[in-house]
């Protein structure tokens, strides 16, 4: 099958710009449109983007890390934000914020955290099944 | 102890991290990990509690509904805990060893670990909720040590088996704590104790009662349900060691003793439980008796000395009780060790057949010596604790006031087996000729961490016995007084003068030497009757259940389960409608008016292209067109939702558009040719009648829900508190990551949870790629 050029060529500006969106929309999120699930399903896109105008095995290649493992790290992550409120005695998962809002990301807290394995997670997972689908020619 | 609560708890990030180490480190990552263990012992011996005030902390976990994570330690949990933590880090150095090559060393390390931080848990909480979290934290990390040799059959059933006997035992205690928390309006142990006469009144108890000895019977192997214990021996014998016979198995145990202030005074509790306690004393002495494999004896005398502490605890009395916690102590000490050598033997004789081994003193003499400690412990020999221990067992039958002269006669029956399984297992391997020679056995000589452990375990037992009125008879005063709730004094020795109990221990002694010298001709014997009498057993009865439950699984699955997707919608709509219908019609006269809101014209617009596009879907000649027909549907409900003001349902409606035409595009060409499905005439009409129905019943709920004023007081309480409480402007997102964040938390493990069964169904079908190990 004859590979269509326009497609390759429109991922490498696609990629990275819907990359920085995600976490654009991920940063956002608490206070305008966005949060970590809808992040994660857009860098998820761009990813099944890439996979689909290469092959899944560069992807396979492209990723730090097996999906399964993203997978983990989100969940984990999403579930250590919940225990940090116990270390100052409060119930778990009581929202903790850093004071002094940090430059670009703006207020950063335990919520921030759990946003974060959220949208881990979710690129974990879609681009994990996605893939198990995927198959190379 | 905070401190102490704290470093209980990081034994749960020690065991995550334990896998990594064992990389590093190999086989010697042991001596890093059984510093864990070591540091609970230490904190533990600077708390010792000897008196009736435990210290306790609590941490908020929802305080709104009154539960707290309640952490307690008092003479009860300290005497267990010291047992779990300082037979835990034996057990850590010792598996170290004996799984040195073993590829999946790393996963004994990681349960292990969370096995003694759930077990520590266990004994250390104040609350009854937290006690069950911990203690089905047990049974799971027991699943997977039992399961450990994964690749065999019978591993995965015994592992299986242990698991939900323990685990349905496991519902039922809770179950009976939720009844004695209803009686006394709260899950604190503390509050049970001091409510203990509400208890006796309420008519709920006996329930509450029951369900709980049976979590403690199936956890502790009591008869009917002791059978799960041997089948456990496919575990390591490290495990078998920690596991199966110091620690986990006394859960049950510990239960009782623990709940004794707050149950003990019912009837039913001197009616029942010395009766399960004594038959299973009894009936795992006689079944032991049968056995030639060295981890079975022991492990059907575990079974035994279950029954003996859980008797002794039903009879209640002071000296009973006493008995029970000398008991609990020694028998962790001697039966722990004799345990960690018959891994030793086994790994380096090759057998464990009693018949096959002998004269391994000379290559094992340290083994030896350990084994030897600990068989006069069993047999109940001085100097060694055993003896004390089975005095007061038989003090405390002789002075009960009903039937003495039988309870005690059991209880030497029960004691005379374990003499001769004593010598069976302790002495015989290392002193006499074998009873059958094997010429593919070799023995080599024992190695330094295989016989290190079980002697300080067996000189503990030595050392405790000589100085029994040092720490032994502190610790087991400072468990009896709190399990009795009054100061309680203890006095330990090894010579009462001759006394009646004397003259029992002499009499057991020589009929045990005298079973241990038949044994040529006992056990084929008493092996056949039991073989025989196996078929109306409870393992029996479990395999028979356990095979109904699968066919009437397979039953209704084939009954409900068609495979087409039509007619799974078909009955989820034709319910959901039949019910809505149903509620409707009964509340006709209160219904409100449905408010009927003039649709713009741009609304209009996508409306009409989600009509004609569900039409279009139904008379599609190809997939692409579907697939298309459904994306535009999908996109005009997104843009729906933007027309509406919901910009997040929007977005994500979108990106998961985007999405399933990716997951398209990845599989169109693995899919089968596209058939239009061609159904008889009546089947459509079906179809159209269902379909429309479905439709009709969201119109018409739609408009109604709709119309309804709204009174929840919740959208402006998340209106109003979302800056000043979660310091967010986006409403949406902030319950979802902050007000609600408990079900997203929820949500995200289920999605977790559907990957990985996507997977199973189709990546071990195609076998590994390149990820993971492939």
């Amino acid at each position: 099958m004859q590979r269509s050029i326009i497609l390759p060529v429109a991922t490498r500006f696609l990629m990275p710009l819907m990359l920085v969106f995600s976490i654009f929309l991920l940063l956002r999120g608490h206070n305008e449109v966005g949060g970590g699930f809808v992040g994660g399903l857009v860098a998820a896109s761009a990813l099944m983007l890439y996979a689909i105008s290469t092959s899944p095995s560069a992807l396979w290649r492209l990723l730090p890390l097996d999906p399964r493992f993203i997978a983990a790290i989100g969940l984990l992550i999403s579930l250590f934000s919940g225990f940090i409120s116990m270390f100052y005695e409060k119930p778990f998962m009581t929202n903790m914020w850093i004071e002094a809002p940090l430059p670009v990301l703006g207020k950063i807290g335990t919520p921030t955290l759990f946003d974060l394995g959220v949208y881990i997670l979710v690129v974990g997972v879609v681009v994990w099944i996605l893939l198990e689908f995927a198959e190379d020619e | 102890m905070t401190a102490l609560s704290i470093t209980i708890l990081t034994g749960f990030l020690i065991a995550i991290l334990a896998p990594f180490l064992t990389r590093l480190m190999k086989h010697r990552a042991a001596f890093v990990l059984a510093l864990y263990p070591l540091a609970v012992v230490i904190q533990l011996l600077a708390l010792q509690p000897d008196t009736l005030t435990a210290p306790s902390i609590q941490f908020p976990w929802v305080p709104s509904m009154g539960l707290w994570m309640t952490f307690t330690l008092d003479g009860l949990g300290f005497l267990i805990a010291m047992l779990i933590a300082g037979i835990g880090t034996l057990v850590i150095l010792y598996g170290g060893e004996y799984l040195r090559d073993d590829p999946y060393l790393e996963r004994f390390f990681l349960w292990v670990i969370i096995f003694m931080a759930s077990m520590l848990g266990v004994v250390t909480s104040g609350n009854a909720l937290v006690l069950f979290v911990f203690w089905e934290l047990t049974s799971i990390s027991s699943f997977f040590l039992i399961g450990y040799k994964f690749e065999y059959e019978s591993a995965r059933a015994a592992a299986w088996q242990a698991l939900l006997v323990t685990g349905a035992g496991g519902l039922a205690m809770l179950a009976g704590f939720v009844l004695l928390g209803q009686i006394t309006g709260s899950f604190e142990i503390n509050q049970w104790m001091q409510n203990s006469n509400l208890v006796q009144e309420s008519a709920l108890a006996p329930a509450a009662f029951i369900l709980i000895l049976l979590g403690a019977m199936t956890k502790s192997a009591q008869f009917p349900f002791h059978f799960w214990l041997p089948n456990a021996m496919e575990a390591p014998t490290p495990v078998s060691a920690y596991l199966h016979s110091a620690t986990m198995v006394k859960a049950g145990v510990y239960l009782l003793a623990r709940l004794f202030p707050v149950l003990g005074g019912l009837a039913l509790w001197n009616q029942v439980v010395p009766w399960v306690g004594l038959l299973t004393l009894v009936g795992g002495a006689l079944l032991a008796l049968g056995q030639t494999d060295l981890k079975k004896l022991l492990a059907y005398t575990t079974v035994s000395s279950l029954g003996g502490m859980v008797f002794l605890l039903g009879l209640g009395t002071p000296l009973a009780v006493k008995s029970a916690m000398l008991f609990l102590l020694t028998h962790a000490l001697y039966k722990g060790t004799l345990f960690l050598v018959a891994g030793g033997v086994d790994h380096s004789a090759g057998s464990r057949d009693i018949r096959k081994l002998g004269k391994l003193a000379k290559l094992m003499p340290f083994t030896a010596l350990a084994a030897g400690l600990a068989a006069l412990s069993m047999a109940g020999i001085p100097p060694l604790i055993g003896f004390i221990s089975k005095e007061y067992v038989y003090e405390s039958t002789y002075y009960y006031s009903n039937l003495p002269f039988i309870l005690t006669g059991l209880a030497v029956l029960a004691n005379v087996a374990n003499v001769a399984v004593a010598g069976w297992v302790g002495i015989r391997p290392f002193w006499q000729q074998p009873e059958q020679k094997d010429e593919d056995l070799h023995p080599h000589k024992e190695s330094l961490w295989l016989w290190i452990p079980p002697l300080v375990l067996a000189i503990t037992g030595l050392f405790m016995g000589v100085f029994s009125q040092g720490t032994a008879q502190t610790w087991v005063a400072a468990a009896t007084s709190a399990v009795l709730q009054e100061m309680s004094k203890v006095k330990l020795s090894l010579w009462h003068g001759i006394t009646p109990m004397l003259l029992l221990s002499v009499l057991t002694l020589m009929i045990g030497v005298v079973v241990y010298l038949a044994s040529r001709t006992l056990i084929p014997r008493l092996a056949a009757f039991w073989n025989k009498l196996s078929s109306v057993g409870p393992n029996i009865f479990y395999s028979r259940s356990m095979r109904a439950f699968l066919s009437v699984a397979g039953w209704q699955t084939k009954i409900l389960q068609s495979g087409y997707l039509r007619y799974y919608i078909i009955t989820i709509l034709v319910t959901t409608v039949t019910l809505a219908v149903v509620t409707l019609a009964t509340r006709y006269d209160s219904l409100p008016n449905p408010q009927w809101t003039q649709p713009r014209f741009y609304d209009v617009i996508f409306i009409v292209i989600i009509i004609v596009s569900a039409i279009l879907v139904t008379r599609a000649e190809s997939r692409l067109a579907t697939i298309t027909l459904l994306g535009a549907i999908g996109f005009s409900i997104a843009i729906l939702f933007l027309l509406y003001s919901a910009p997040d349902l929007a977005m994500v409606q979108f990106a998961v558009e985007t999405l399933t035409v990716v997951l398209f595009v990845l599989v169109i060409y693995q899919l089968p040719k596209y058939t239009k499905s061609n159904y008889p005439i009546h089947a459509n009409v079906l179809h159209i009648i269902v379909s429309a129905a479905g439709g009709i019943m969201m119109v018409v709920l739609m408009l109604l829900t709709s119309a309804v004023p709204s009174n929840s007081t919740l959208a402006p309480y998340f209106m109003e508190s979302s800056l000043p409480l979660a310091k967010g402007h986006n409403v949406v997102n902030v319950i979802l990551v902050d007000f609600r964040g408990l079900d997203t938390l929820g949500e995200i493990t289920v999605l977790m949870i559907a990957a990985i069964g996507v997977f199973a169904l189709l990546g071990l079908k195609k076998g590994s790629k390149r990820g993971g190990n492939g």
